[in-house]
């Protein structure tokens, strides 16, 4: 359902993206790994159009995303950003019916609210309705975020470090939810990710970015293994594949890059 | 398991997401009521402001010369009274609407209407017109530097935006830059001018709403009244910015856009209500915060609250002005600051929640 063809961006005459190619199904969970500064987020900008591709297409259902007016393409993608504090105050109930924005033009409608009661009710969040935003702790506040992003009702669910600053429990839960709204409403999610075993767990396939350039992808027995890990990020692992999952525990920082 | 939980949620989600909906309902209703309790006290306040004065006028004898010309009474309140309660409520309106407008767009709870530098450069030409009398229109010499210049303060912040970056901090701190010149500015013209002049000069930084005419408020309120419904249409646009500029954009919000047109139209509204009656200050910083601590930062309640409350600060510190120490008029500037200061104060010590 989305395509993206060639795909290259700079960031003042520094190469971020270079020729990026990639496909996403339906129902699929995509995550995007690589160090600092490989072109994680900003691929995902780019698919938002927040920042503007230098070259290359991006096409949504066939649809190339640069002839989409930003309301169209507000319903086709939600994007969740790392946490930021908000200003001015917010309550949850409010900030998740943003997400509604698209289909909003002055007025909420029943059906906007209900969708943002439900939404509420099914993430637990029902409690803390009328709470201000800025007064949630960073799981809480994911959620919220993320509950904004289903109220959307996008196509292509597009998250930055979902569970980054997140306790043990928030990690887990953040992303059997993500898993959970994709299988449900068959949509499909593009994560940037930090840790590397949880993407492992819980995508369907993997992406690893090296200085902009896309250095693997495949499923996650194809991309976490010793040899992508000690190019990408110079660091000795062992690879544990007891599981479904392989999983990869650092050892020591490898003593010279190949 | 995760899964089984939900399955189970939903048999009584139906019933608890009408809990939800009910209590947000009550939450909305209340803020729509306490705009309807704002839509009754600044009448009534107009009314009261109509019946303080140095002529002592009755409310009979006032509601009946409203509409007969032959009483002195007519002539106090036709010339004299009602164009300085209709133009307070107009610049409470237009300052206050601004203020909340620049703070939204900016993204600063420290933002007022005069943030980017609006109230030095309409001194500044008030002062030229004031000291040298040279300006483009002649018959409102002072007042028409004023806004030329004021709107051209918000030319050149765009200017710099467009050039270099349209962030908020690009902004303020342009904005900072230009008061700082305007103001030597000002101080040059003061030093060449005579004692009159610079008398004015400094009352006219005051604020004052003496010598209003009906002519010049059918101006203003053009000026002030055009661009609100322009921007309350875009209430969304202002409450999504609050997200972060990256998040209003992924939900459709055309941030650069919003931002530079929803500059220049409460730059607009900002120069029609200054032109005629000097720097009212405050009114535009304190009136949004006051609305928000009632009732939250939904700008499609906090805009008409913000201004309906400036417009009633303003109104009160008139009439305290001109009837406190009458015949005397104190500034309304001082008056404005006297009121809205000790109250601010309250509501910052008394605030429940941390807003900024």
């Amino acid at each position: 359902m989305l395509n993206i063809k060639q795909l290259d961006f700079n960031y003042h005459n520094i190469k971020a993206l270079e020729d990026i190619g990639l496909n996403l199904n339906r129902g699929e969970v995509l995550s995007l790994v690589g160090p600092n500064g490989s072109g994680k987020t900003t691929l995902l900008k780019c698919i938002n159009r927040i920042v503007k591709p230098k070259k290359g297409s991006i096409f949504i259902n066939g649809k190339d995303t640069s002839k989409m007016n930003s309301i169209e393409l507000a319903k086709q993608i939600g994007y969740v950003p790392q946490a930021t504090p908000s200003k001015f105050p917010m309550t949850v109930f409010d900030a998740v019916l943003m997400g509604r924005r698209p289909y909003i033009s002055w007025r909420p409608t029943r059906n906007d609210l209900d969708i943002v009661a439900q939404i509420l009710n099914v993430m637990n969040l029902k409690d803390m309705a009328l709470r201000d935003f800025d007064q949630l702790s960073g799981g809480e506040k994911q959620k919220v975020l993320l509950a904004r992003a289903f109220a959307q009702d996008p196509e292509i669910l597009l998250l930055d470090e979902p569970t980054s600053n997140l306790d043990l429990r928030h990690q887990i839960e953040i992303m059997e939810l993500i898993s959970l709204m994709v299988k449900e409403k068959n949509i499909s999610a593009i994560m940037a990710m930090h840790d590397l075993n949880l993407a492992s767990r819980f995508s369907d396939r993997m992406v690893m970015l090296k200085s902009g350039r896309i250095f693997s992808i495949g499923n996650p027995h194809e991309v976490i293994t010793s040899e992508n890990i000690i190019s990408v990020y110079g660091i000795d692992v062992q690879i544990n594949k007891d599981n479904n999952y392989p999983y990869m525990l650092p050892v020591k920082v490898a003593d010279e890059r190949r | 398991m995760f899964i089984l939980k939900i399955k189970c949620q939903r048999k009584t989600v139906k019933r608890e997401s009408i809990d939800i909906y009910e209590l947000y309902k009550g939450f909305t209703g209340r803020k729509i009521l306490f705009i309807v309790v704002l839509l009754i006290v600044l009448p009534s306040m107009a009314l009261v402001a109509i019946l303080q004065g140095p002529a002592s006028i009755g409310i009979k004898d006032a509601i009946f010369s409203l509409f007969h010309s032959s009483t002195l009474a007519h002539t106090i309140i036709w010339y004299l009274r009602l164009p300085r309660i209709v133009m307070a409520i107009l610049v409470g309106i237009g300052l206050s609407f601004a203020g909340t407008v620049f703070q939204a767009l900016l993204k600063n709870p420290l933002a007022s209407p005069y943030t980017l530098g609006i109230a030095s450069t309409a001194g500044f030409g008030a002062a030229l017109g004031i000291v040298f009398n040279v300006g483009i229109l002649s018959q409102y010499v002072i007042a028409g530097n004023a806004f030329l210049f004021a709107i051209l303060s918000s030319f050149i912040i765009l200017g710099v935006a467009k050039w270099k970056s349209s962030t908020p901090e690009t902004m303020i701190l342009a904005g900072i830059a230009i008061m700082y010149l305007f103001s030597s500015l000002t101080s040059l013209i003061q030093y060449q001018g005579s004692m009159e002049e610079v008398h004015e000069i400094v009352f006219w930084f005051f604020g004052s709403l003496s010598k209003v005419s009906w002519k010049e408020i059918a101006i203003a309120s053009f000026m002030i009244i055009l661009p609100l419904p322009i921007l309350l249409k875009w209430s969304w646009d202002f409450n999504l910015l609050a997200l972060g500029d990256e998040s209003a954009k992924a939900l459709g919000v055309k941030v650069e856009k919003t931002r530079i047109i929803g500059i220049l139209l409460a730059s607009l509204i900002t120069s029609g209500a200054i032109c005629f009656t000097g720097i009212i200050g405050f009114i535009g910083l304190v009136s949004p915060h006051i609305a928000r601590m009632v009732m939250g930062g939904d700008h499609r309640f906090l805009l008409p609250a913000s201004s309906l409350i400036g417009a009633i600060l303003i109104l009160m510190a008139d009439t305290v002005s001109r009837t406190i120490w009458a015949p005397q008029v104190i500034p309304i500037g001082i008056v404005t600051s006297f009121i809205g200061v000790p109250f601010f104060f309250y509501l910052l010590i008394k605030r429940k929640r941390e807003y900024w």
